[in-house]
C-alpha cells in the first residue's frame, strides 16, 4: 500500500527521474508528490523533506546502529528468558505427570524421572470419568456451536438485510445485551432451568450459552460487506429471504462462520461456573467441571492430579495448534473494529 | 428470521435481568420457591450494612488492580519487543497465548501444585533465592490473592500480546524508518512514536480486562474456595455463596444487580473513552 502510493506519487511527477532514483528519491520530487499521500503519513515526505542525507556525521550513524544491535540483543534476551519462564508450568505439570509417586515423595520439586512412566494417563482414562467428561463436553460444545451459529446468523441476516418496523430498537436492545455479563444472571437462569425440569440434561449447559450477541454482530458485520445486488438478484429471481440467507449468503460467510465456529466452541468448552451450577451428576459433567472433583477427592496422587491437568488442557491445545492463525486473527480483529 | 436468537435472548437474558430487579425487593428463598415476601428496600440496605458484602466488592477490585496493571503493561512490553523480530515470532506467540486456551480448572489444578506447601516449585524457588520460610502462598491470607493473581496473570495475558501485537502491525514501517533515519535511537521511538500511537490499542484492552477481572470467580473457587477466612472471596463468588449455598435469592439478586451496575458503569466509560480517541484520531 505504502509503496504503491509513492510509486504513483513519483510518477505523477512526469519527470521520469522518479523510477531510477528509487525509494529514497529526490526531495524536491518527493515534495511535489508528498501532498497527495493519505494523511501524510505513509508517503513519509515531510520529515525526508527536512533533512539532508550527505550532511549527517557518520560515527553518529554508526552508534546508532550499534545501540540497535545492544538494544534488540537485550530484547531477545528477556523475550526469551520470559517464554522460558512461560513454559514453565506447563512444563512441571507434564514432568510431574510421568513420575511415580515414590519418586515425587522423595524429591517433589525435580524436573526429570529416573523411570518415567504414563501409569497416572492409563488409570485416568480407564478407570476414571475422564472419557465421559471428554464426550460431554465435545457434545455440549458443538451443540452450543450449531444452535449459536444458526441462530445468531439469521439474527444478523434480518438485521442486516430486512426493513422491519422495530429494526432499531431491536438492534439497540442487542447492543445493550453486550454489556451484560451472563455471570451476574447466574441466579434466575438457574431458576428457569430449575422450573423447567432441565438439570443434569445437556440443555441446561447448552441452552442459556445460546444468545450470543458478539456472535449476532460479527455476523452482521460480515454480512453488510456483501454486496446488496446480490441478494438483491436472488430476491428478483423469487428465493424467499430465508433461501437467500440460506443459499447466496451463507455460503459467501465461510471466514465468519469459522470464527464464530472456533470461538464459541472454545468458550463453551471452557465455560465453568455454568455447567458447574447445573450438573451435579458425575457422569454428565463437563470437563472443567469434572476436574474440579478430582482436585476435591483427598489422597490423589500427585501425577494422577497434573495427568488430568494436562489430559484437561490437551483438546484445546490442540484446537490451538490446527487454528492458531484463525484464532489469533479473530483476537487482533476485535481491536480493529 | 429474528424469532430464534430472540427467544432466547428473551428467556435467557433479557428475563433473567427483570427477575433481579424484581426480586431484590422480595425475601425469595431457594427452598421454598416462589417470590416470597415484598420486603422493599430491605435487601439493599442489609446488603449494605453487611461487612462481607463490600469486603467481596473490595476483593474482586483489589484482584482487578492486580490483574489489570501487569496485564497491560507486560503484554504491550512483550508485544513491543517481539514486534522487533520478524523470525522466531511463533515461537513467542506459542509460549505466551497457549495458555490462554486452557480451561480455568487446568490453570487451577497446575497452580495448586506450584503453589502447595513444603511440595511446590514456588516455595522451593523462593528459598533458592534466600528466602527461609517462604509463605504459604495460597493458605496466607497476605499472599493468597496475589498468588491467584499471578496465576491470574501467566494464564491470560495471551490475549492482550496478541491484539497489542496486531495493533503494532498497522503501524506503517515508514514511520520507524523516519524516526529511526531522525536520529531517535530505540527507546526513545518506543516511547515517543510508538507508544503514543497504540492508544486504542490500549483502550481497548484496559476496559476489556477491566470487566473480566471483576467477573473472577473460577480460578478463586477452585484454588481458595474463597479463603483463607474469606481473604479472597470475589463479588460473584459471595453472589453464589448467598444464593446457592445459604439460599438467598432475593438478597443474592441484589448482589448481583450491584455488581452488575459497577461493570455497567464502567463499560459506559469504556465508550465515552473510545469516542473521544476516535474524533482525536
Amino acid at each position: 500500500m505504502a509503496a504503491s502510493t509513492s510509486a504513483s506519487a513519483d510518477t505523477g511527477t512526469g519527470t521520469g527521474t522518479g523510477a531510477t532514483t528509487g525509494p529514497v528519491g529526490r526531495p524536491g520530487v518527493r515534495g511535489l508528490g508528498g501532498g497527495r499521500g493519505p494523511k501524510g503519513l505513509r508517503g513519509g515526505g515531510p520529515w525526508r523533506r527536512s533533512r539532508e542525507p550527505e550532511g549527517a556525521p557518520l560515527s553518529g550513524a554508526m552508534r546508532a546502529v550499534g545501540a540497535e544491535r545492544l538494544f534488540n540483543r537485550v530484547a531477545l534476551g528477556v523475550l526469551i528468558a520470559l517464554a522460558v519462564l512461560w513454559l514453565v508450568p506447563l512444563a512441571w505439570a507434564f514432568a510431574t505427570s510421568v513420575r511415580s509417586s515414590d519418586e515425587i515423595a522423595t524429591d517433589p520439586t525435580a524436573w526429570w524421572s529416573g523411570s518415567p512412566t504414563f501409569a497416572a494417563y492409563g488409570d485416568l482414562l480407564t478407570g476414571g470419568k475422564l472419557p465421559y467428561w471428554y464426550a460431554n463436553s465435545f457434545i455440549t460444545s458443538a451443540l452450543t456451536t450449531v444452535l449459536t451459529v444458526l441462530t445468531a446468523s439469521l439474527a444478523a441476516f434480518a438485521l442486516s438485510r430486512l426493513r422491519f418496523r422495530y429494526r432499531r430498537p431491536a438492534f439497540l436492545l442487542l447492543l445493550a445485551g453486550l454489556m451484560v455479563p451472563p455471570q451476574v444472571l447466574m441466579i434466575p437462569q438457574f431458576l428457569a432451568l430449575q422450573e423447567t425440569g432441565l438439570l443434569n440434561t445437556y440443555w441446561a449447559v447448552v441452552l442459556p450459552q445460546v444468545p450470543n450477541v458478539v456472535a449476532v454482530f460479527v455476523f452482521k458485520q460480515f454480512f453488510d460487506g456483501i454486496p446488496e445486488e446480490l441478494t438483491e438478484a436472488a430476491r428478483a429471481d423469487g428465493a424467499g429471504w430465508l433461501r437467500t440467507y440460506w443459499q447466496i449468503v451463507m455460503p459467501l460467510s465461510k471466514p465468519a462462520i469459522s470464527a464464530v465456529t472456533i470461538f464459541v466452541f472454545v468458550w463453551a468448552w471452557n465455560n465453568f461456573l455454568w455447567p458447574l451450577l447445573v450438573v451435579t451428576d458425575p457422569e454428565m459433567m463437563t470437563l472443567p467441571v469434572g476436574l474440579t472433583s478430582v482436585q476435591d477427592a483427598f489422597g490423589i496422587p500427585q501425577a494422577q492430579l497434573m495427568a488430568s491437568a494436562v489430559l484437561g488442557g490437551v483438546p484445546l491445545l490442540t484446537v490451538f495448534l490446527l487454528f492458531q492463525r484463525r484464532i489469533v486473527e479473530g483476537i487482533a480483529g476485535t481491536g480493529l473494529k | 428470521m429474528l424469532a430464534p436468537f430472540g427467544f432466547f435472548y428473551l428467556v435467557f437474558l433479557i428475563g433473567p435481568l427483570l427477575y433481579l430487579l424484581v426480586a431484590g425487593f422480595f425475601n425469595t428463598s431457594l427452598v421454598k420457591g416462589g417470590l416470597g415476601e415484598w420486603v422493599g428496600l430491605e435487601n439493599y440496605r442489609r446488603a449494605m450494612s453487611t461487612e462481607e458484602f463490600w469486603t467481596s466488592l473490595w476483593h474482586s477490585m483489589w484482584f482487578t488492580v492486580l490483574t489489570t496493571v501487569p496485564l497491560v503493561l507486560l503484554a504491550l512490553v512483550l508485544a513491543l519487543l517481539t514486534d522487533r523480530f520478524s523470525q522466531g515470532r511463533w515461537f513467542f506467540r506459542l509460549a505466551f497465548f497457549a495458555p490462554f486456551v486452557l480451561p480455568s480448572s487446568v490453570i487451577s489444578l497446575m497452580f495448586m501444585w506450584i503453589f502447595a506447601d513444603q511440595i511446590g516449585l514456588a516455595q522451593s524457588w523462593a528459598k533458592s533465592l534466600g528466602s527461609e520460610t517462604p509463605p504459604s502462598w495460597l493458605g496466607d491470607p497476605d499472599w493468597a490473592m496475589l498468588s491467584i493473581a499471578a496465576a491470574t496473570v501467566w494464564w491470560t495475558i495471551g490475549f492482550n500480546f496478541v491484539i497489542y501485537l496486531a495493533a503494532l502491525q498497522e503501524i506503517p514501517r515508514d514511520v520507524h524508518e523516519a524516526a529511526a533515519l531522525d536520529g531517535a535511537g530505540p527507546w526513545q521511538r518506543i516511547r515517543h512514536v510508538v507508544v503514543p500511537m497504540l492508544g486504542r490499542a490500549t483502550t481497548l484492552v484496559t476496559v476489556l480486562q477491566l470487566v473480566a477481572s471483576l467477573k473472577v470467580f473460577d480460578q478463586i473457587y477452585m484454588m481458595t474456595g474463597g479463603g483463607p477466612d474469606r481473604a479472597t472471596e470475589p463479588a460473584l463468588l459471595y453472589v453464589y455463596n448467598t444464593g446457592f449455598t445459604e439460599g438467598r435469592v432475593g438478597y443474592a439478586s441484589t448482589v448481583s444487580l450491584v455488581l452488575f451496575v459497577v461493570i455497567l458503569l464502567i463499560s459506559l466509560v469504556w465508550f465515552a473513552l473510545l469516542r473521544r480517541t476516535e474524533k482525536e484520531g
